[in-house]
């Protein structure tokens, strides 16, 4: 069987047209960015020269500059490349003159013209893509109904054979990218749906609504929006990838992008169409699956971060008196319980010295909580935090010793506390006037939030084992990677909330929820978070994007997830060994996470636009 | 100031104290010294043998104690070992017994001995920081001045094309990590198969197989742009988004400011606008965020100097906490702390330098 080619069968007709297209967008964009970053004026043609130049120079002088400091060894340019580099320029210095010279004869405003020749050609390519890919698409199958016409009706094969080979000729017909695109359909059907229904209300849906005025916006929320459903269709309905995760195929080891499976059966997808990884897994379906992961925790470990930095965001900038300003507060009562679990653990687990010691220092941060402000406090422990290099965080916290000694489900305990305490403080807050509701709306919320949590926490068979109602377990890999990276979000999202907090307090409406007699937790959270709300929403967004990247970076050095799991940091990982010989199987996770980024980014940049218009 | 100064070094000796000693409690859990034990005995000790070895070099002490011996402050562990020989933390391979110092640490000089490279903890470090201090350097020359660049070209005419084409570009290299650039430009431009680098070669462009070399550990010994520039090009576009849309925010707001408009009305041309009037005001900001990416360039340093085999400080950072090398990944946690605490000081120094209108008091 022939392997798929990249772009099928009607590849070449438009193939040529396209080069046409982008050279003249190419060249056109560059010509129109060099004229309108130095001057747009008609001194076309030196403006021109002086871009290349500027930048040619550039680059002459930065390889000088190594080779001095470098020593020189095979470094900077010898007199002979200086010479080539130096005819270029005055080539295209003179190339520069003429054709200034010749578009100012003829154009008004050469920029503007070639700006617009090159959106043109972008058009062009645009179409030109969209009708390869309708054309492909249509006639992928005419090859093959010409071989059936031309077959002998004696010799013809049965039904079976016809349909299996059909589709191995359609298929053939599509080429790798139609096939993706196919692969793909109930994605874009979903999307198309989306982006739809989501224009026609646009103006009843709020800053969600506004977003479609901005195209910046709607790539980043088509990206982002796109690894969602595919996240969505391959995680509950099995659709997108071809194959299992861990499915091998003999033979298919290293295999190039569209090679055929051997000895594929009917109900098989029988090509590998991005190629098959060192383990003769299909990279394809191990991209589409990875989505999963990333999909699943990057946006609940942003959110458990963003409840820990609110919570501890918020007060940190409301309050500015000492910490604790009476033994009998609450606050002091709460501290002093926690240290002194921490002195009874510790005295429990590791001797007498140690617990002294301990006691010491809890003793003395305790008292200086009556000093400092919470503020204060809490920042030093923020910057702690981020003081620490994030890698060297994560090889700390994400080894399977630091899993056996239990500290990721101490950790969890802690951190995953902060939502229940978040939601019962922002209804208690709230309610408190209204007894029956309070209490109906905290059970209502924290019953089921409390015993998430406890099945959370617990896991059998580990440290904390202990809940009788344990649900589900996760496992450790997963625990202490969402952990760790909710651990390394938290601190910026503090410093973040602290700062608006502190910004907002100045003002008028605060004042006014004061004079009126609200608590302070409702002034916090009912009238500073609200009113804080457009900063926070852009920061969620590029914090998720951050996120996917702590997340890359641990699969990457091999932390965490198990080795043969699918997501794009632990294959980005396996493909890299072998990069410079099979770079196939490497680089689609590494693009998959570069779009699934930059789209919340664009979307983050999108948001920040539109919520700055009102 | 110069109180300012005193307070902020107090924190920051608190901060690495405190940091350090986090350092300590995580390296020294059972879990991970057993696993010392094991790296460093053989694999196949039984759970005695590896109390008994952790127990003869001092690790079993509590921990407080053990802190103290790494400041400096206690006296060193010392035991005899099965043959009667004194031996002890302080009592390096080929010094007398006798004569070695009852206490070694921090305050007396010593960082310490690396289990893993057999070799002085100071002097380790000294060597691959001065690696990667070599790879900050290129790092620096090109990505300030290139980041500027494009922060200035984009700020300087709000709104228009080029300013949306070059935010658009800083914004994706902002959102493309160094593994996932790193990767593209490997398989890109160092691959003798695939990429550019056969055309170029099939073209007789390039002398060699490829046009950059996929690994930079020859490097260490002689940079050139063939086995150095991907790595620092790796590095910089991340890095190089950021400082641009900084540079670009800081640049928009001067061009809206009333002297600018003064200027523009007295007839002063753009480039002069530009060049004289705007660039000093609205280069203030991004000095500030170039000192505070120093930290972020260190996480870029670890990914890519594992990625292109350069073995600097972030490639030992990895070996050490790959192999729990407790003194080793201590001093280079104390180094980073440092790097992050100092440039933070800098930049707040710098910035009152920079912009006389803020005063510390």
């Amino acid at each position: 069987m022939e392997p798929l080619t990249w772009f099928g069968a009607y590849a070449t007709g438009f193939g040529s047209l396209l080069a046409i297209a982008i050279t003249i967008a190419v060249i056109c964009g560059l010509c129109a960015m060099l004229l309108s970053l130095t001057s747009s004026s008609t001194s076309g043609s030196f403006s021109l020269f002086n871009g290349i130049a500027v930048v040619v120079l550039m680059i002459v002088g930065f390889s000088y500059v190594y080779a001095t400091v470098t020593g020189g060894a095979g470094g900077g340019l010898d007199s002979g490349s200086l010479g080539k580099i130096l005819a270029l320029l005055l080539g295209l210095a003179l190339f520069a003159a003429m054709l200034g010279y010749f578009m100012n004869t003829f154009f008004d405003d050469p920029a503007a013209t070639m700006g617009y020749v090159f959106v043109l050609a972008l058009k062009v390519i645009g179409l030109l893509v969209a009708a390869w890919l309708v054309w492909t698409l249509l006639f992928a199958g005419a090859g093959f109904r010409d071989y059936v016409a031309g077959l002998d009706p004696d010799t013809m094969p049965d039904a079976e054979t016809l349909a299996a080979e059909k589709r191995i000729a359609v298929m053939q017909g599509r080429g790798i990218i139609a096939s993706i695109f196919m692969r793909f359909m109930p994605v874009w059907t979903s999307l198309a749906l989306l982006f739809t229904v989501s224009m026609f209300y646009k103006r009843k849906l709020g800053l969600y609504g506004k977003l479609y005025d901005n195209i910046i916006g709607m790539i980043g929320f088509g990206l982002v929006m796109f690894w969602v459903f595919t996240a969505f269709y391959s995680g509950f309905f099995e659709m997108i990838a071809t194959h299992g995760a861990l499915d091998q195929a003999s033979g298919m080891k290293n295999k190039l992008p569209g090679t055929p499976l051997r000895g594929a059966e009917a109900h098989e997808y029988p090509f590998y169409l991005l190629g098959g990884d060192n383990l003769a897994r299909d990279v394809f379906s191990r991209m589409v699956m990875g989505s999963g992961i990333v999909i699943l925790i990057a946006p609940l470990a942003t959110l458990f971060a963003f409840m820990v930095g609110i919570t501890l965001g918020l007060p940190a900038g409301y309050f500015s008196g000492p910490a604790l300003n009476s033994v009998k507060s609450y606050g002091a009562i709460a501290t002093a319980a926690v240290f002194a679990v921490i002195v009874v653990y510790t005295l429990a687990t590791s001797g007498f010295m140690n617990a002294l010691i301990f006691a010491t220092v809890l003793g003395i941060m305790f008292a200086l909580l009556f000093k400092t402000t919470l503020d204060t406090a809490l920042s030093f422990l923020a910057n702690l935090i981020l003081a620490f290099p994030v890698i060297l965080l994560f090889y700390l916290l994400v080894t399977p010793e630091i899993v056996k000694t239990g500290l990721p489900q101490y950790m969890a305990v802690v951190l995953f506390a902060f939502p229940m305490i978040f939601v019962g403080v922002l209804l208690h807050s709230r309610l408190r006037t209204q007894p029956a509701k309070n209490k109906l709306w905290l059970s209502v919320w924290l019953i089921p939030m409390f015993l998430l949590y406890m099945s959370t926490i617990n896991t059998a068979g580990s440290k904390i084992d202990f809940w009788p109602l344990d649900f589900f377990d996760i496992p450790g890999g997963i625990l202490v990677v969402f952990v760790s990276v909710v651990f390394v979000n938290s601190p910026t999202v503090f410093r973040i909330v602290r700062g608006l907090a502190l910004d907002i307090n100045s003002r008028d409406y605060v004042a006014a929820a004061q004079t009126r007699g609200e608590g302070p937790w409702y002034i916090m959270l009912w009238e500073i978070l609200p009113n804080a709300r457009g900063p926070l929403i852009v920061d969620f967004c590029l914090r998720i994007g951050y996120t996917t990247i702590l997340l890359g970076t641990l699969g990457f050095f091999g932390l965490g997830l198990p080795p043969e799991s699918p997501d794009w940091g632990s294959t980005i990982n396996d493909g890299r060994k072998l990069l410079m010989i099979y770079p196939h199987p490497a680089l689609p996770p590494a693009f998959a996470l570069l779009s699934l980024v930059l789209g919340l980014n664009l979307l983050a940049d999108g948001l920040r636009e539109e919520s700055l218009k009102d | 100031m110069g109180l300012f100064i005193l307070r902020r070094l107090g924190v920051m000796l608190l901060t690495a104290l405190c940091l350090t000693f986090v350092v300590f409690f995580l390296t020294n859990l059972y879990p991970n010294l057993e696993k010392l034990a094991k790296t460093q005995g053989n694999f196949r000790m039984s759970d005695e043998q590896v109390e008994s070895y952790l127990g003869s070099r001092g690790y079993l002490q509590p921990l407080p104690r053990k802190y103290a011996e790494w400041l400096g402050l206690a006296p060193g562990y010392v035991s005899k070992d099965t043959e009667g020989n004194t031996v002890g933390r302080c009592i390096r391979s080929g010094v007398e017994p006798d004569k070695a110092p009852t206490r070694c640490g921090i305050l007396q000089g010593d960082w310490g001995f690396s289990t893993v490279f057999k070799d002085n903890v100071s002097s380790i470090i000294a060597t691959r920081l001065g690696l990667t201090a070599k790879l900050m350097l290129f790092v620096m020359l090109l990505m300030v001045p290139s980041a500027l660049i494009i922060g200035v070209l984009a700020g300087m005419r709000e709104g228009s094309r080029t300013d949306r084409t070059l935010s658009t570009l800083s914004i994706a290299t902002t959102a493309t990590p160094e593994y996932v650039s790193g990767v593209i430009f490997i398989a890109l431009l160092a691959s003798s198969r695939f990429g550019v680098s056969p055309m170029l070669a099939e073209a007789g462009l390039i002398e060699g197989k490829t046009l950059f070399k996929g690994t930079a550990t020859s490097a260490m010994e002689s940079a050139n742009f063939q086995n150095f520039f991907l790595p620092v090009l790796t590095i910089s576009l991340y890095g190089m988004g950021y400082i641009a849309r900084m540079t670009r925010a800081s640049m928009a707001e001067v061009m809206t400011a009333q002297y600018i408009r003064t200027a523009r009305l007295k007839g002063v041309s753009f480039r002069n606008i530009v060049m004289k009037h705007a660039l000093r005001n609205a280069l203030i900001a991004p000095f500030t965020v170039i000192m505070l990416q120093i930290p972020w360039l260190l996480n870029g340093v670890v990914i890519v100097e594992t990625l292109f085999n350069y073995k600097g400080f972030g490639w030992t950072l990895v070996q050490a906490a790959g192999n729990n090398d407790i003194e080793l990944l201590l001093g280079v946690s104390v180094v980073s702390v440092f790097v992050v605490l100092i440039t933070q000081l800098l930049s707040d120094i710098g910035y009152v330098f920079l912009n006389p209108r803020i005063r510390i008091s």
